[in-house]
């Protein structure tokens, strides 16, 4: 059916027409494969980015190696695809250094949780004002499907043949014990949920932390939970408790128990770069200016 | 001491090299920090805690070597000067970074002040084993720059030219200085800022819709900064113009053949070097840090005796400026190294100068070889 | 999956709004991309009118990609859920026009 141009003008923009000024669309079909649950975070990240009512200009986003790493390459953002593992080092130098910046960080759980670990740990701990979007899909998928620090006790991986004996993380549980700010946990299908959380991140002042559950066609293949099932699941079998037990809160994405989602943890305390700001006016007896 | 900016006023000052450095960086424009405490490099950070708040600037001490070089690269993408120090088992952590740091063409300074390795070695005292890790030691091909202080003065001066070249080229350049430079107090001296040269990024002139990050017809890309509009992508992955990771062959070739000419097309410019009495000399003695000047007084001995003993002494060991050995020694005079390690240096002399007529005098680290040590080795290989 | 169908009002007691002969829900139109599709299934588990299925065709990657069933152009409310679980951006949806809401006795 052919329009005038007037008529084609009124039509308002689909959600993704919306966010296209925010893709390198020249780059799809992006590289993750078939039911993989990132090219969701990155549909809403990319929302998010848009009604957070800050410059696009001003948000700039890093990420390490992996697949959820990949998500930098396909955002018309300042992005950094920066070592395995330290995404988050990088994005403190430059919001320590760039204050004004909205930083967030989009990586997997083995870059930022296995190899990054002691970057997560002491980010967390000095409360540094990033904001962290950790895709979980149980494995470091890019490289064929190896177990890591979230891989639960039992699975099958690439590098757990006879099942894993090792246990795992539970991200939201060691984010708020180690002294993050702000803490969710929601799913890839939850993605009303999610957006509403990571707008809510970008206005914290410290370290944000939302844990994104997500299919992994290659872990779903070694236990039995192929992709469209565990999406399935996400809409049977999830509670969402904004105010769960954070130590009761493990992830079995077999759900024989469920999965529990939610805001769980909000709180105000200053940032290491809010509070170094306030330590250069002290030194300098009030004016804060560069030399 | 600091004035209205924060800055150290000009004049004579008796200052630790590592304080110089400090100091130099700041004066060059090095608004943040990162870094993690080793010995002998620990007077850096603590000065640097200290004295970033006075200018304006920020500190953040990092959990772990690797942290902190990435760090300075995260703040160095968003346009801000910024630094690291470290010593050798630091500096070997962070070599991967390194390469991060090259691939983007993120301009970074680390300040390694060597000391006796191999491993946890020597702490508290001098090295010169990581001549070699300041170019091979990350993995693949790309360009270091790489500074040879030999005192407190040259540790201000340098760290002044380590900026102006990383900023210059979007390389990572490291200050190569040892633990007695490092920790020795001398006289250094600070001119007038307005005669310091202080060299900043070329900034894109074109609209974020034309820019290209890595555009190919400039050698050093003009560099635009996180959060100005450009929406850069920059990836470690083999990349092309734009900035996106790709497997093409002809693209891969075009990205390490510029990483790699980035330095080597302007190696005259960027290197530096000082010679004393190598005119009519027979004998070049080549050293550099704390060793040249062990090794100066050992020449002058020579002379004294009549010995025709020159000393040529790179300042930077990266690029080294093997044209004007080459030159020096284009005569038929043999060359000597000496250096606080077991061969590295001479094996570049060696490159240009050939094998025969290059003699090598290793020293074990921990001390430097004193001048009378020298002299007896410079008896032992002189010929008329 | 059970068969839905632009049914809004279901009547207990045989109780009618009084407002129903005003009542206007969504009607939406999807437009698939095809070659982006990677055939992962979502929209057509997702979809809460059951307007979508696999085609029998295939795009240039060798993914089967979702129609709109036939009959059921009319069924779609324009939640766009469809849209909000795709990974791939191959399917949008647009509400095209209001339409007056079924009633079934």
């Amino acid at each position: 059916m052919s329009l005038t141009r007037a008529e084609a003008e009124k039509i308002p923009p689909t959600r993704t027409e919306r966010i296209r000024s925010l893709l390198r669309t020249e780059r799809l079909p992006h590289i993750w494969c078939p039911a993989c649950g990132i090219g969701i975070v990155l549909k809403v990240f990319a929302e998010a980015v848009l009604e957070s009512g800050i410059d696009p200009d001003k948000h700039i986003v890093v990420s390490g190696i992996g697949c959820a790493g990949r998500i930098t390459g396909y955002l018309r953002l300042d992005g950094y695809h920066v070592l395995h593992g330290r995404p988050i080092p990088f994005a403190v130098g430059l919001k320590t250094s760039r204050p004004e910046l909205e930083v967030t960080v989009i990586s997997g759980d083995g870059d930022l949780l296995t190899i990054g670990g002691n970057h997560f740990i002491h980010a967390a701990r000095r409360n540094d004002d990033i904001n962290v979007i950790l895709i979980n899909n149980f494995n470091y998928g890019m490289t064929g499907g190896q177990y890591g620090a979230t891989t639960p006790p039992g699975s099958r991986t690439l590098t757990s043949p006879y099942g894993h004996i090792e246990g795992a993380f539970n991200v939201p549980y060691i984010s708020a014990a180690l002294g993050a700010s702000y803490v969710a946990r929601w799913s890839v299908l939850h993605e009303r949920e999610l957006k509403k959380s990571i707008l809510e991140m970008f206005t914290v002042d410290g370290f944000a932390v939302i844990e994104v559950v997500s299919p992994c066609i290659l872990y779903g293949e070694l236990n039995n939970i192929p992709p469209l099932e565990m999406m399935k699941k996400f809409r049977e079998k999830c509670i969402i408790d904004h105010n769960a037990d954070l130590s009761q809160i493990d992830l079995d994405p077999s759900f024989k128990k469920p999965i529990v989602l939610g805001n769980f943890l909000k709180i105000d305390k200053p940032s290491y770069q809010t509070q170094y700001i306030k330590l250069i006016e002290r030194v300098r007896g009030g004016a804060r200016g560069r030399a | 001491m600091a004035s209205g900016n924060g800055l150290l006023r000009p004049g004579v000052y008796f200052m630790r090299g590592n304080d110089a450095a400090v100091e130099g960086a700041l004066i060059a424009g090095c608004r943040f920090f990162a870094g993690y405490p080793i010995t002998p490099s620990n007077e850096v950070s603590a000065r640097m805690s200290r004295r970033m708040p006075e200018v304006g600037g920020y500190f953040i001490q990092m959990e772990d070597e690797i942290a902190s070089i990435m760090a300075v690269i995260g703040a160095a993408v968003g346009g801000v000067k910024a630094m690291t120090a470290t010593s050798g088992p630091g500096f070997s952590l962070m070599q991967e970074a390194i390469g991060l740091s090259a691939m983007i063409e993120a301009p970074t300074v680390i300040i390694d002040v060597q000391r006796g390795g191999p491993s946890t070695g020597l702490p508290t005292l001098v090295g010169q084993g990581d001549i070699m890790q300041a170019k091979w030691g990350s993995h693949g091909d790309y360009s270091s720059i790489a500074y040879l202080p030999n005192s407190p003065q040259e540790m201000f001066d340098l760290t002044i030219e380590a900026f102006n070249a990383a900023w210059k080229y979007r390389v990572p350049v490291i200050v190569l200085a040892d633990q007695m430079v490092g920790q020795m107090i001398e006289k250094v001296v600070v001119p007038p800022h307005e005669k310091i040269q202080i060299v900043d990024r070329k900034r894109p002139e074109v609209p974020p819709e034309e820019y290209l990050p890595f555009d190919k017809r400039y050698l050093v890309p003009p560099m635009a900064a996180a959060g100005e509009g450009y929406r850069v992508h920059m990836t470690g992955l083999t990349h092309d113009e734009r900035g996106y990771p790709t497997t093409r062959h002809e693209v891969s070739k075009w990205l390490v053949e510029k990483l790699v000419e980035k330095v080597r097309r302007n190696e005259k410019e960027i290197a530096m070097w000082e010679t004393y009495e190598v005119d009519d000399a027979k004998l070049v003695v080549v050293a550099f840090g704390i060793t040249s000047r062990s090794a100066k007084r050992a020449v002058r001995e020579a002379r004294r005796k009549g010995l025709r003993v020159g000393l040529f002494r790179p300042k930077t060991a990266w690029p080294f400026p093997y044209w004007a050995l080459e030159d020096i020694v284009s005569s038929g005079a043999k060359v000597l190294v000496v250096e606080i390690n077991m061969g590295q240096m001479v094996h570049v002399v060696r490159e240009y100068v050939g094998k025969e007529n290059v003699y090598h005098m290793p020293w074990a680290p921990g001390a430097v070889p004193p001048p009378e040590t020298i002299l007896e080795k410079i008896t032992e290989v002189y010929s008329p | 999956m059970p068969e839905r169908s632009p049914v809004v009002a279901v009547l207990v007691k045989r109780r009618i709004p009084l407002n129903l002969s005003q009542t206007l829900r969504p009607l939406g139109e999807v437009s698939i991309e095809a070659e982006l599709c990677k055939g992962c299934g979502f929209c057509i588990e997702f979809c809460p009118m059951g307007v979508l299925e696999l085609s029998d065709s295939i795009n240039k990657q060798g993914y089967q990609y979702p129609r709109v069933k036939q009959g059921k152009e009319d069924s779609c409310v324009a939640c766009g859920m469809c849209e909000r679980v795709c990974p791939e951006f191959a399917i949008q949806v647009r509400e095209v026009a209001k339409k007056p809401v079924e009633v079934m006795w």
